[in-house]
């Protein structure tokens, strides 16, 4: 270094700074770290002031230093001296000690914002802009409260200079970005705005960094700025190269100025104003044209700044999605590049186009790319470009190209990268789906997706297969033989063996006919992978194995065999344990009648949106809600279902007939037309088959109790009952677990338990939503006489419930008197400001107090006879609604809760009940007899039902709620 | 097994590297490079396991050795071979620094050649060493037939420690106990820990294949001669200070020997007998914690005045025979990290503050025994905004005294050679002990 005055040498740091870089070892420089420490100490203790220069030195020092990642705990106080200084090299020092080493200090940060004060109130432009860079640099919530207020004044006061103008805008920049809060509007705003109109180009480039910031927040104070922003991008755009000589990059002029005022209009709709529009119009076209011109210059900046101003256009044109003229063109524009040989330039030219075949208008546009687009999958080197281009042919997917497209996508999954496999198999999976014609054709292409990508297909994909091939009657054959097909490769999926399984179990009939897939043949293929899966396939294969016992009977004994074996029925495994004692049992003891009817086929699955696409959603980041919610839902069937895990195995129709604890809430279903396959089965979704060991027993369900409840009206009283509560109290007659109420919003799932006179019933209120419930309250309450009825104990719950949460209440209930009224429930919370009011009634009917009896047919007709009075019997007679089916209807009458008695009628079709209510007060013995006529034509056939009891109104009220239940 | 060895200078280049085994890679030197010399954070672990790769290192100076293996390997035994690579190339060329690395590196590879076989350490014995690995190449090729043979039959034999036909003039023995005490101590004068790790270091100029028997006071041999009643133990005095002739057993925590003594007659008759490799070695290592003499006592007294001003006093008492010079006292007297100057006054010797170390170090070249010397200062502190209180490191100390802290004496040495004429009584027989100390503390 020359030798140079006492001012700006700074000779001691430089050595210092060499002697540290010469230093062999960090032992070495901590050495001379802490003799330099030592001596700055020294020098600072020192009772004689240091001048400017040596504070300015050692202040250097301690921020070398400091740098070099060693503690700095003095010096501060001589650094906020410097801030005084009238120079400005020491000044500079000053400041840049103070943004680093910033410590929240209180009597240190009143000074240095006294220092602050003084430099913004100076008339010295260099000095202004040293504080407000500090101010910026520092950027915390004190700063920010400190100069708020200031820092708008100097950056609209008229006399402030540009460069002071420049700092101040990004200096407001940061401190808004930093405490939204403390930055206040005013009338400062409106001349904000005016700075877009300003001479000096650098205020306009800053201005317009914090004004495209502030409207984002507050779009309506800053609409005027489109206007301005219009006629400044025009004359940027329509200037010659020349025009404006600072501001012109390699012949670009202002790039990062159009950038930015492009990038402020996407805040805001098209400008209604025809003038401003056309004009806008008008820079955009030119834009476009400009990017057709040969380059002014073979440098790279030269067709970087071009670029950069023309995909903020592009961008901009997507965002009005308005002028058909000019997307089209973009779209063109873009097709340019996707050939062109910069990967950046490809990249982005492809993720432009992903958001234009969004558009209607350019959607054509986009589709005649598709060759390009293709081409670039397969042979782009960059896997982040090839992503892109995966998501862009994703976008332009429609039924016209689907095949093609799917089968490219199938192609490149072979070679895909890891990390976006999962994401590409969603994708073709819903392409697959959506764009069905051939239903043959989605089976071909998902179970092709399992052998290629079988680690990466998710179980919502093959949960998907499997519905819509229940769904559809056409494709089952064809997919039961693909599947048997695609099993007899030596090494398969562990899912292609999960689809196999369940398809083969529902639908290996429709190919058992052929001799090559016999039942034998395909029962040994699908034992073939047992050994190999993991326990829940293995889970799912046991119970494909009892579907078998019932599709061929002639598969029983070896199937049995199977299950008999150690390692399925000592399986250290107990869900698998269970399943195999269970459906061992099952497949000795019931008889075929009872076999076919548990394991009936299963129902279709109710039409909603695909999980698939949910799951995608959430990949793709916000929307994050519904897989949560089905984990929560999940929870929730457990819950309920917890109580039927212990039973012994479904060998009773007993057992049969309570709710599948596995049947997954949400799997709701319109009630089943009349007239068609028997009513059975509740549980819709998939994974019953992976859950609860009562897989089997779910065969046996109720009738459609399910239907789903249209959404309810909010009010602020408490809501009248809905008018489906009466038909959703129908439905708990007979059983005591299920969904009570379901909405878009909300879901209640009911548990419930007797004994004697007593219950306890569990409220599981479920929120569907990714938004919390607040003031969440529930009442339940007991209308006309039935306070003294039955009396009803509730706790409160919590009155926030988390989105995708389920919170649990309980009711205990005891039974007075016998009763004919049901208590009323009533739900309120808020969903976003919006007041919900839900009133339902509570499935507590006076059958639920039943006490089964047993007896034998002497003894029942005894008591027969001893309640002949008028007033003791009640009699219906009413049209079955679902046909007649025996089983469906011993199930029911056991859920009703009294016993069922073998052998009483003398007419062996009959049904004859018997049980005894128990309320606090006294007893209610009541028989019950049902006669069917099956014999009739379907839809012709009757019920007469015949209740007897020691009350008449408890007749009535049974054989009431009876005879909707048929 | 060691799968290959490499040295680095401070700068983290290799200088040596030696591959013996498939299993490391060329990257495994970048990797202890990267991870090690030039990390971020000091590593201060010896062993480092990085990417399945174990990297055992010691550092001489500025030099870094460093030995590596993928497998499980015994660690004290591959830190033996380390210091041992260390002993055998300060004998071939003294220091070891960079400069003597470069200028030896055909000798440094070919002494690992023959030291490290596929891995498994061999002959380190440097005595046996130089008969074949000479620092002049070509004059090895001189040796005579039959001085080749003889060194074939030494290296492979059974005695590769030393080679027949030496003959001496005049039979000389030096027999060095070297110790080094460790103490830390309670401000109150309380012993919080303390323990002495000792050797003995023989330099032999004899004759022939002598055979030697060293005998030292181990309580458990003097216990045993004592039942066997051949001596009478009445004549062992209590403790006196500081190298008295008493006979007071010590006990051996525990010990390591030389190659050459026989471990069988060690275990049986606990005597220490060996045939002596020619030149200097070390004969054992062993370790004492009961009745160590402390040849000093440290009293420090620290006092806070206000937040700018700190006094501190310090004594030093010598306690063993006022006859006898403890050397080279220092005591070194941290000072907080504000200290922003320091004024020393002290009786005896020099003391000046070093602003690098953060500590003011007092020496005094000699003392007696049994006296007392004094320091006081005044540190001047700079207040500093942040309450983090002065952790008040220990003082620590270094001297030199001529007598074994822990009380070791060398009872005998008898040197038999049934072959040659000269009897134990012709060989000179010098004995000399060193304390020294290792980390000595006294809290403050």
């Amino acid at each position: 270094m020359p030798a140079v005055s006492k001012g700006d040498g700074m000779r001691g740091l430089a050595v210092f700074i060499s002697d540290i870089r010469n230093c062999k070892s960090k032992e070495a420089e901590i050495k001379r770290i802490n003799k330099e420490l030592a001596n700055i100490r020294s020098k600072f203790k020192g009772d004689k002031a240091l001048d400017g220069y040596s504070k300015k030195k050692y202040v250097c020092k301690l921020l070398f230093i400091f740098l070099l990642g060693h503690d700095i705990d003095f010096g501060h106080m001589e650094a906020v001296n410097l801030l005084s200084s009238n120079k400005y090299t020491e000044k500079q020092i000053g400041y840049l000690f103070i943004s680093v080493l910033v410590n929240s200090n209180s009597e240190l940060i009143r000074l240095i914002n006294n220092a602050i004060k003084n430099d913004l109130s100076s008339r010295n432009p260099t000095f202004m802009c040293l504080a407000l860079h500090c101010i910026a640099n520092v950027g915390s919530r004190e700063m920010a409260e400190a100069f708020a207020g200031e820092i708008p004044r100097i950056l609209v006061a008229g006399d402030t200079m540009d460069s002071v103008k420049q700092s101040a805008a990004l200096c407001l920049l940061r401190l808004y970005k930093t405490c939204p809060d403390l930055v206040l509007m005013g009338e400062w705003t409106s001349r904000v705005v005016h700075l877009l109109n300003d001479q000096h180009m650098g205020v306009v480039t800053a201005a317009i960094s914090l004004i495209t910031c502030l409207s984002q927040k507050n779009p309506d104070e800053f609409k005027t700025c489109v206007s301005l922003a219009v006629s400044r991008l025009s004359r940027i755009v329509s200037s010659a190269s020349t025009d404006l000589q600072d501001y012109t990059y390699y012949f670009v002029p202002a790039p990062w100025l159009s950038c930015k005022l492009l990038r402020l209009l996407q805040c805001y709709p098209p400008p209604e104003d025809g003038a401003v529009k056309g004009r806008l119009v008008e820079c955009l076209e030119t834009i476009l044209n400009k990017a057709q011109e040969p380059p002014k210059s073979k440098k790279v900046q030269h067709s970087n700044a071009k670029n950069a101003i023309l995909f903020e256009a592009i961008a901009l044109i997507i965002h009005y999605d308005s002028e058909p003229n000019l997307l089209v063109r973009a779209c063109n524009q873009l097709g340019q590049f996707l050939q062109h040989r910069e990967t950046n330039l490809r990249y982005l030219a492809l993720e432009s186009m992903c958001t234009l075949a969004s558009s209607e208008f350019s959607h054509e546009a986009v589709k005649t790319h598709i060759e390009t687009v293709i081409n670039a999958l397969k042979t782009e080197r960059d896997v982040s470009v090839r992503q892109r281009a995966a998501d862009l042919l994703y976008a332009m997917c429609d039924r016209s190209n689907a095949k093609q497209i799917v089968a490219e996508m199938l192609s490149y999954l072979e070679t895909a990268d890891y990390s976006i496999r999962e994401e590409m198999v969603l994708k073709v999976a819903i392409l697959a789906e959506k764009y069905a014609v051939d239903y043959s054709w989605y089976v071909d292409t998902i179970l092709n997706l399992i052998r290629i990508a079988g680690d990466y297909v998710s179980e919502e994909v093959w949960y998907r297969v499997i519905q819509i091939v229940i769904n559809r009657d056409d494709v089952q054959g064809y997919a039961a033989k693909t599947v048997f097909e695609a099993l007899q490769a030596p090494a398969c999926h562990e899912n292609m063996v999960k689809v196999g399984g369940y398809i083969l179990g529902e639908f290996g009939n429709l190919i058992a006919g052929d001799p090559r897939s016999s039942p034998l043949v395909q029962f040994n293929l699908l034992h073939s992978k047992f050994h190999l899966c993991s326990v829940p396939t293995r889970a799912l294969l046991l119970s494909a194995y009892i579907k078998f016992i019932n599709l061929f009977p002639e598969t029983k004994s070896t199937i049995q065999e199977v299950l008999r074996c150690d390692s399925q029925i000592r399986n250290s495994d107990v869900e698998l344990q269970q399943r195999a004692v269970e459906y061992l049992k099952l497949s000795s003891i019931a008889s075929t009648d009872v076999l076919a009817t548990v394991l009936e086929e299963m129902p279709p699955f109710p039409e909603r949106e695909s999980s698939i696409l949910a799951k995608l959603k959430k990949k793709k980041g916000p929307g994050a809600v519904s897989v949560e919610l089905e984990d929560g839902k999940r929870e929730g069937g457990e819950l309920n279902g917890g109580g039927e895990r212990g039973d012994t195995p479904a060998m009773s129709a007993s057992n049969a007939s309570t709710p599948s604890p596995s049947a997954d809430l949400l799997g709701l279903r319109p009630a089943p037309a009349v007239g068609s396959a028997p009513p059975s089965v509740g549980s819709l979704l998939v994974d019953v088959f992976s859950e609860g060991p009562a897989a089997a027993s779910a065969g046996v369900n109720d009738d459609g109790f399910l239907s789903s409840a249209p959404p309810p009206a909010a009010s602020e009283e408490p809501a009248p009952p809905l008018p489906e509560a009466e038909d959703l109290l129908n439905k708990f007659v007979c059983k005591n677990n299920g969904v009570l109420f379901e909405n878009q919003l909300l879901q209640i799932g009911i548990k419930s338990e007797y004994r004697q006179n007593l219950g306890r019933m569990y409220l599981f209120y479920g929120n569907k939503t990714s938004v919390q419930f607040v003031s969440f309250s529930t009442a339940v309450s007991c209308p006309g006489e039935l306070p003294t009825q039955l009396n009803l104990q509730t706790k409160t719950v919590e009155p926030l419930i988390e989105g995708g949460a389920q919170v649990q209440q309980v009711v205990n209930i005891e039974c007075l008197t016998d009763f004919i009224d049901a208590p009323l429930l009533n739900i309120k919370f808020r969903y976003g400001g919006a007041l919900q009011n839900i009133t339902l009634k509570l499935p507590v009917t006076i059958n639920k107090f039943f006490q089964p009896t047993e007896m034998v047919s002497q003894e029942f007709f005894q008591r027969w006879k001893q309640l002949s009075q008028p007033q003791q019997e009640a009699q219906k007679i009413f049209k079955s609604g679902h046909g007649i089916d025996t089983e469906v209807v011993k199930a029911k009458l056991l859920g009703l809760g009294t016993a069922l008695l073998e052998n009483v009628d003398p007419n062996p079709e009959n049904f004859v009940c018997a049980g005894v209510i128990q309320t606090k007060g006294q007893q209610v013995g009541c028989l019950l007899r049902l006669e069917p006529n099956a014999q009739a034509q379907p839809g012709e056939q009757m019920y007469r039902l015949t209740l007897r009891s020691s009350k008449d109104t408890v007749s009535k009220r049974i054989c009431d709620l009876l005879s909707e239940q048929f | 097994m060691i799968g290959g060895l490499f040295i680095y200078n401070h700068k983290g280049e290799v200088l040596i590297s030696r591959v013996y085994r498939d299993d490391i890679g060329r990257n495994a030197v970048d990797a202890f490079r990267v991870n090690v010399i030039h990390a971020r954070q000091q590593v201060r672990s010896p062993v480092n396991n990085i990417a399945r790769t174990s990297f055992f290192h010691v550092k001489r100076s500025n030099i870094w050795l460093a030995a590596v293996t993928k497998q499980n390997v015994n660690a004290a035994m591959v830190f033996e071979f380390l210091y041992k690579m260390c002993d055998v190339m300060t004998a071939y060329f003294g220091k070891i620094s960079e400069e003597n690395i470069k200028n030896n590196f055909v000798l440094i590879y070919e002494l690992l050649d023959e030291i490290l076989d596929f891995g498994y350490p061999q002959n380190s014995e440097t005595g046996a060493l130089k008969t074949f690995i000479t620092q002049q190449g070509i004059k090895s090729q001189h040796h005579t037939k039959e001085e080749q043979s003889q060194i074939t039959s030494q290296v492979t034999g059974q005695i590769g420690w030393r080679r027949e036909g030496i003959k001496y003039r005049r039979n000389e023995l030096f027999l060095d106990v070297l110790e080094s005490v460790n103490l830390l101590m309670s401000p109150q004068g309380q012993v919080l820990s303390a323990h002495v790790s000792g050797r003995v270091v023989m330099k032999s100029y004899l004759s022939g294949m002598p055979e030697c028997k060293f005998g030292m006071n181990d309580k458990i041999i003097i216990d045993k001669q004592g039942k066997g009643g051949t001596t009478t133990t009445d004549e062992a005095g209590k403790s006196d200070l500081g190298g008295s002739s008493g006979k007071q057993a010590i006990a051996i925590d525990d010990c390591t020997f030389h190659q050459c003594v026989r471990l069988s007659k060690f275990d049986t008759e606990r005597s220490i007998s060996f045939i002596p490799p020619d030149g200097e070695y070390e004969l054992m290592r062993y370790r004492t914690t009961k009745d160590i003499i402390l040849p000093f006592r440290v009293i420090p007294l620290v006092r806070e005045v206000g937040r700018t001003k700190l006094e501190v006093k310090v004594v030093i008492k010598s306690n063993f025979k006022p006859s006898l010079l403890a050397q080279k006292i220092e005591v070194r007297i941290p000072t907080p990290l504000n200290t922003s100057g320091v004024q020393v006054i002290c009786m005896k010797g020099k003391a000046k503050y070093k602003a690098s170390e953060n500590a003011i170090v007092w020496k005094i070249k000699r003392m007696a025994g049994m006296k007392e010397s004094q320091i006081s200062a005044e540190i001047e502190l700079l207040p500093t905004n942040d309450k983090k209180k002065w952790a008040r490191p220990p003082i620590s100390m270094n001297f030199e005294v001529p007598f074994a802290p822990s009380g070791l004496k060398v009872r005998y040495l008898k040197v038999f050679e049934p072959k040659l004429n000269y009897s134990d009584h012709d060989v000179i027989k010098w004995v000399r002990y060193i304390g020294r100390s290792g980390i000595y503390e006294t809290r403050c």
